[in-house]
């Protein structure tokens, strides 16, 4: 057990590794398992990589968007709050960037979830994508129960969103973009404020586009 | 002989009202440069690095009618925040702009910068008429 434990840290940590070598694949995150069966008597080991797990959240039309409207789909994931005064503005603007380059392209999507979904009802939401100049349905701006939103925050996008009181606005919560590929893995992170590292992200984005389906494994 | 003596003072009153100059754009250069450090640190997330705003949600700074016209606001609107509703540029904009803590000089430079960027051209916001401005406070 130790020992498959430590030969998954050794491939985690590879991966983690962005490899420049020209090859144009991105990694892997998450945690993974070797599962090994036996089909028509031959042994093989495959690898079996975390994934986001289902969900179902409101969107700012008022519509339920789950991992059904996500399937075969690339997107990017943030957690913000629309009355956030400290970096949600400048991760907001360099996301506008994201939806413009993809907002004609059906199979790209950006789902930004509250962290505050007492305060953002579905109606807030909705002026304050009207207000930063979003419309149609590349960009969604998500609300849900607020364990759910936190958890899948924590577990699954690996993001790290809390309430505090001391802070301003009320809540600390990291400014990463998360990169989702067609089959729910994620395959990377950048920091929402950074321009360059949205730059990062958007040719990233191509990348994964031209990637061929199922990814070649590591 | 006589050009000659004309072009000589010519260029003495040249040097003199330069150098004249120079104490004030001495002045005018550390408020800004020190301001626009300051515009990096509490200002740039929300306003842009080039004082655009965000849509309409954060209103641009780069109306310099409208700053012109609320030039002795400007330090209360740092210093307390604002609430309610706005216009600018043509745009109404409403929500919250935390209040900034800065020291009367602070206020001062961030000021300096901001209304000699972003097409604003109002010189030197110096501390003193900061302190003035500030008493009047609503």
């Amino acid at each position: 057990m130790k020992k498959i434990f430590s030969v998954t840290l050794v491939l985690a940590l590879f991966a983690s590794c962005k490899s420049n070598n020209g090859d144009n694949t991105l990694p892997i995150y998450g945690s993974r398992r070797p599962v090994t069966k036996t089909v028509n008597g031959q042994t093989t080991t495959d690898t079996v990589y975390a994934t986001i797990p289902p969900f179902k959240f409101v969107d700012q039309y008022n519509d339920t968007i789950s991992d059904k409207n996500l399937a075969g789909k690339i997107y990017v994931a943030d957690f913000f709050f629309t009355s956030c005064p400290s970096i949600c503005p400048v991760m907001q603007r360099n996301m506008l960037n994201v939806y413009n380059a993809f907002k004609t392209d059906p199979d790209i999507k950006i789902l930004s979830f509250t962290i505050d979904p007492k305060y953002d009802s579905v109606k807030v939401l909705k002026k304050y994508a009207d207000k930063l100049g979003v419309s149609g349905n590349t960009w969604w701006f998500l609300q849900g129960k607020k364990d759910t939103t936190y958890k899948l925050a924590e577990k699954n996008f690996l993001v790290a969103v809390s309430r505090d009181t001391t802070a301003p606005g009320g809540y600390v919560h990291q400014g990463y973009f998360v990169l989702v590929d067609k089959e729910k893995r994620v395959r990377g992170a950048y920091d929402g404020t950074q321009p360059d590292q949205v730059n990062q992200l958007i040719a990233d984005i191509k990348t994964l586009k031209a990637e061929r389906a199922p990814a070649v494994g590591q | 002989m006589k050009l000659k003596a004309v072009i000589g003072l010519g260029i003495l009153l040249i040097i003199a009202v330069i150098s004249c100059q120079d104490d004030k754009s001495i002045e005018f250069a550390r408020y800004y440069s020190s301001g626009s450090l300051i515009y990096q640190t509490h200002c740039q997330n929300c306003h842009g690095a080039h004082g655009e705003g965000l849509n309409g949600l954060i209103p641009p700074l780069t109306d310099s009618i409208f700053i012109k016209e609320n030039l002795h606001q400007l330090p209360c609107l740092v210093k307390n925040g604002l609430k309610g509703k706005l216009k600018v540029s043509h745009k109404d904009f409403e929500g919250q702009m935390p209040a900034v803590d800065l020291a009367p000089i602070e206020i001062a430079q961030a000021l300096t910068y901001v209304t000699n960027s972003f097409g604003n051209k109002l010189g030197t916001v110096n501390v003193d008429r900061v302190n003035t401005d500030l008493t009047g406070c609503r």
